[in-house]
């Protein structure tokens, strides 16, 4: 039996920070379900954008752990407070990460630019008004601003820096941010995309999508579109 | 905050040009085994600022790092030791990054460092 991942009982928690919920098992299940060809990837760094209480990338370093020792994590999130339960959490699992406490990779996407062989990212993709967007504590975690898609359009141009060429990034989505809109989005700066994982809950469909660059270079707007990259069928609009 | 890190951040304040490399104080560090992996220090080399590597490592007490270093030097065993202690076993506790250009303070508490702006700095 492989690892599958955190002991949810080990998970640090804190009033202002996001206990793992339907979307961060939604997550790794995704990883786990891409655990193949994850271990195939030879990552050297993986980076989790808005890492909450840590139960995501201490489970990604969990997975990925016994046959990849020489991985190197990184993570970050706006909340102190979330920073430090990560710590907790990472502690309590006996592996390591490196925590920067800052926007999305703020001070540290200059150096890192194009060296992470895996991005995970759980955004704040709830449909709010704007002024709730990036208010402190555990409301950073989960308002998205306009169809939830305020802080996931400025995180998908910081990952495409990070991204090394052979990079993946698996990302949570929501019905209401529009995902076919942001497969385009990705597709336009040469990414292609398929859903890893989908899953209804009482409350909202959730999508873990996984990019990566398909090599296509100078790709012309005018090309693509929705209906030709076959996303309005996957979505089920 | 491994000094890998250090190596990697820099300033963000709205203005800065550089930036690099965020000069450390540090007032306490821990030393943590960290497995050896030569392949993966030999392919991180060309990434490294070695003048800012080197300076850290002298913040911190740790004397043994070559003031300067070339790709050559990846052929010695003693030499990859060396380098793998330094990027990787030294761990930041308490202290702060200050931004070359503006003397900003970015605070190192229990070894997390706090890379949050204010609104009129960003």
């Amino acid at each position: 039996m492989f690892p599958r991942g955190a002991d949810i009982r080990l998970v640090s928690g804190h009033p202002e920070v996001y206990e793992p919920c339907d979307d961060s098992f939604a997550l790794v299940d995704a990883l786990l379900a891409d655990r193949g060809n994850l271990l195939n990837h030879q990552a050297r760094f993986c980076m989790e954008i808005g890492c909450g209480s840590g139960y995501v990338i201490t489970s990604l370093a969990i997975i990925l752990g016994k046959e990849n020792s020489g991985i190197h994590y990184f993570t970050s999130d706006i909340n102190p407070n979330a920073t430090s339960v990560t710590q907790r959490t990472l502690d309590a699992h006996g592996v390591h990460a490196e925590i920067v406490n800052t926007d999305i990779a703020s001070g540290l996407q200059k150096r890192l630019v194009g060296m992470m062989d895996v991005i995970v990212v759980n955004p704040p993709y709830v449909p709010t008004p704007e002024e709730e967007v990036s208010c402190e504590g555990i409301t950073a975690s989960w308002a998205g601003g306009y169809n939830g898609r305020t802080v996931i359009d400025r995180i998908l141009p910081v990952v495409d820096e990070l991204l090394s060429d052979t990079g993946w990034l698996y990302m949570v989505t929501l019905t209401a941010n529009n995902p076919s809109e942001i497969c385009l989005v990705m597709r336009r700066k040469g990414y292609a995309s398929r859903i890893v994982l989908q899953r209804s809950t009482e409350e909202e469909s959730l999508y873990v999508i996984k990019f990566w660059r398909d090599g296509v270079d100078d790709v012309q707007d005018k090309d693509i579109t929705s209906s030709s990259l076959g996303l309005g069928s996957w979505f089920g609009k | 905050m491994r000094l890998l890190t250090h190596n990697m951040l820099s300033s963000n304040v709205k203005g800065v040009v550089n930036g690099f490399p965020l000069r450390l104080e540090a007032s306490t560090w821990v030393e943590k085994e960290v497995d050896f992996n030569a392949d993966f220090l030999r392919s991180m080399f060309s990434k490294i600022d070695w003048p800012a590597l080197f300076g850290a490592a002298q913040t911190v007490g740790y004397v043994a790092l070559p003031e300067s270093a070339d790709a050559s030097m990846l052929e010695s065993e003693d030499f990859l030791k060396k380098f793998h202690h330094a990027l990787l076993e030294i761990h930041v506790e308490e202290g702060a990054l200050v931004c070359p250009e503006t003397g900003r303070r970015f605070p190192i508490n229990k070894g997390i460092p706090n890379m949050l702006l204010n609104e009129d700095e960003v």
